[in-house]
């Protein structure tokens, strides 16, 4: 040891700070004014509240059905919907590819038929509904405004978001389908269409949180996320048929919030800061809605760890009240139980009950930004973005957010810090309390494994099957061929084709599968 | 000869962190690491493995479905005559299933928490044992 102290991106600290390092205050005008440091509004959550978000979903579409009505009648805000990977990657239920995966990891949607029994019953007008699909995401998004118009809900009342976002599925979670360039067109076509028939709907969820998980450290995750923002509005605005103006509005970022707490706080007032300049300066926004920097956030994830569980509901605890202190949006708190088992009602109510003594009782939603004009805050602020900036100049110099992931190169930098914090770790240098200090006997709890029922299995199969039989032939053909036609050309929105598929009951692997004959598949490079 | 090792995700789940880990940490020890990546299937991790002439297969699976897909992937490397190959498991793994995939054909498991030091030396004295053997 040196000495030297750093938060845990490896920016060095002061014991303590002063006026002397105090941003000139233009930098941290008053909240609601650009650019944004100190929030997007001037009242905070006085104002309104964040959303509180749970994920939740799997088995069959009637099982999260039921869990949704639950978490909705517990006060919950807002849908979240987990999907299994089959959906996720392109491939229907009954592909002998996937049948191990059928129904595991979320709920898995087919067809149409499926969306509408996952929404039965809860008025689409009234919730919104976030969906953590990407690869499939414009399929996803044509079921939902499909099913909202069978419940007579115009799709100008559809509220929620979709995450969108495949540059980071390339590099961190895997979800790919097809090549970069093809994909960018699709989610530029998304991005359009919400932006002219899904107003209240954000087409995009930019997400960090991946990178985190996968070992990026958090300036890391704000830079690579604000590069894929780049990159996604680069190829909107270059179509040249929509200004920034008309879309910004429905672009939203997700992250993980772990457990570094003024590090966090820094990180999204950062984030805030830099997002509202490159929307002004980089695309010449004129409306100062488009430049505000709109977050949810996830406290949890790889901050958690099995041995000692029970510590991760402290953990949790401080990592929203860090979101909260940085002016996220919405927040999904994750349950304790979650690094070894699909968390139970009682450990997911308890995670949200986290939210709402931290939103009722502890009074930090009261006055706006109540950490603007701290020293230390704002000085780490400043670092935090200096930082930022300096990894994404490093990768726009390699050429960009595409040619790095095809290259490998945002892969290798996120792996090499993961070898790092697990040396770390390991060496006992970063301390994790009940992991590496203060450990006990005791054991790590058993991991629960989650056995999808096979016969749940069995009536997706069935009703898959009757969905085939039962849809026109006729109807599937001709929408597919259509979808094809379009696919094969550069212009045109590929939206409106898709929710035809989807209102004649073409599945999501057929679909998937007409696109992979036009635009061919992703091919992962191999680093580690 | 230094040990060759595959490490491979098989089925749809892409959560690679712990993968890399042991394929850099592997690396690191000396061993030979050939990384093939997300979505392999089993008959094609098979095939690499034999071509590639490694002595051991690691497997990476955080979806939940590690058993069909272990024993899946035995099946394959005995199809493809090389069941001397050892074939290793990590990733979420509950410890009531270890002893099933030890009878789907898996060496050894490797929870996910697992001390990399623990994984390299099993892993070398995997090879070492099959060295002997063979």
């Amino acid at each position: 040891m040196d000495g030297t102290v750093s938060s845990e991106s490896g920016i060095p600290l002061a014991a303590g700070y002063g006026p002397d390092t105090l941003p000139p205050l233009e930098q941290i005008p008053p909240p609601g004014q650009f650019p944004f440091t100190r929030g997007n509004f001037p009242t905070g959550y006085r104002g309104r509240l964040w959303t509180f978000r749970q994920y939740s979903g799997f088995g069959t579409a009637e099982e999260s059905n039921q869990r949704y009505r639950y978490l909705l009648e517990q006060g919950g805000t807002g849908l979240s919907v987990a999907l299994d990977l089959p959906t996720q990657c392109g491939y229907d239920s009954d592909d002998p590819e996937v049948e191990e995966e059928v129904g595991r990891v979320g709920v898995a949607l087919d067809t149409l038929a499926d969306a509408e029994v996952l929404f039965d019953g809860i008025p689409l007008d009234q919730v919104s509904t976030s969906f953590t699909i990407n690869g499939t995401a414009a399929i996803l998004l044509a079921f939902y405004v499909a099913v909202g118009e069978k419940q007579g809900i115009d799709r100008s009342k559809l509220r929620g978001t979709i995450q969108n976002d495949i540059l980071k599925e390339y590099v961190a979670r895997g979800t790919w389908i097809w090549p970069p360039k093809p994909s960018l067109r699709l989610i530029a076509d998304t991005i359009e269409f919400c932006a002219t028939d899904v107003p209240k709907f954000n087409a995009i969820s930019v997400a960090g949180a991946h990178f985190r998980d996968a070992g990026a450290n958090a300036a890391q995750e704000m830079a690579f996320t604000l590069m894929d923002g780049v990159t996604y509005c680069d190829e909107v605005v270059s179509r040249g048929r929509m200004t920034i103006d008309e879309f910004a509005p429905q672009v939203s970022f997700f992250f993980y919030t772990h457990g570094d707490f003024f590090e966090e706080i820094a990180k999204y007032r950062a984030g805030r800061r830099r997002w509202a300049r490159i929307v002004k300066e980089r695309y010449g926004a004129k409306n100062e809605k488009s430049c505000m920097f709109r977050v949810g956030c996830v406290a949890g994830g790889a901050s958690l760890y099995g041995p000692q569980a029970h510590n991760n509901i402290v953990r949790v605890a401080y990592e929203a009240m860090a979101s909260v202190l940085g002016g996220v949006q919405s927040m999904f708190t994750a349950a304790w139980d979650e690094p070894f088992a699909l968390p139970t009602e009682e450990s997911t109510t308890l995670a949200l009950r986290t939210q709402q003594v931290l939103a009722y009782e502890t009074g930090v939603a009261r006055v706006v930004d109540p950490l603007g004009g701290s020293y230390y805050v704002e000085a780490l602020t400043d670092a935090m973005e200096e930082r930022v900036v300096a990894i994404m100049s490093e990768l726009e110099q390699q050429g960009g957010m595409v040619q790095a992931i095809e290259k490998g190169h945002l892969q290798r930098l996120i792996a090499d810090e993961a070898f790092r914090v697990q040396q770390a770790v390991s060496s006992g240098e970063r301390v994790v309390v009940g992991v590496n200090k203060f450990a006990t006997d005791e054991q790590s709890p058993e991991v629960e494994g989650y056995e999808p029922d096979e016969l749940a299995r069995q009536r997706q199969l069935e009703r898959l099957a009757e969905v085939k039989r039962n849809r026109s032939a006729a109807e599937v053909t001709s929408t597919l061929t259509a979808l094809s036609k379009a696919a094969a050309r550069d212009d045109g929105n590929l939206m409106p084709l898709l929710i035809d598929c989807a209102k004649a009951y073409c599945t999501v692997g057929e679909m998937v599968r007409v696109l992979k004959d036009e635009w061919g598949e992703f091919q992962q490079p191999r680093v580690f | 000869m230094p040990t060759r090792v595959l490490i491979a995700k098989p089925g749809l789940d892409g959560h690679d962190r712990g993968a890399k880990l042991v394929a850099r940490a592997l690396r690191d020890a000396g061993f030979e690491v050939i990384y093939l990546g997300l979505r392999q299937r089993p008959d094609a991790i098979a095939s690499v493995a034999v071509q590639e002439d490694v002595q051991v297969v690691g497997l990476s699976i955080l979806s939940g479905a590690h058993v069909p897909l272990t024993a899946k992937t035995a099946e394959a490397l005995r199809a493809a005559g090389a069941d001397d190959i050892k074939l290793v498991v990590g990733g979420t793994i509950p410890s009531k299933d270890v002893a099933r995939l030890q009878a789907a054909g898996a060496a050894a498991v490797f929870p996910t928490g697992t001390d990399l030091d623990v994984v390299v030396d099993a892993m070398r004295a995997l090879a070492q044992n099959m060295d002997s053997v063979s």
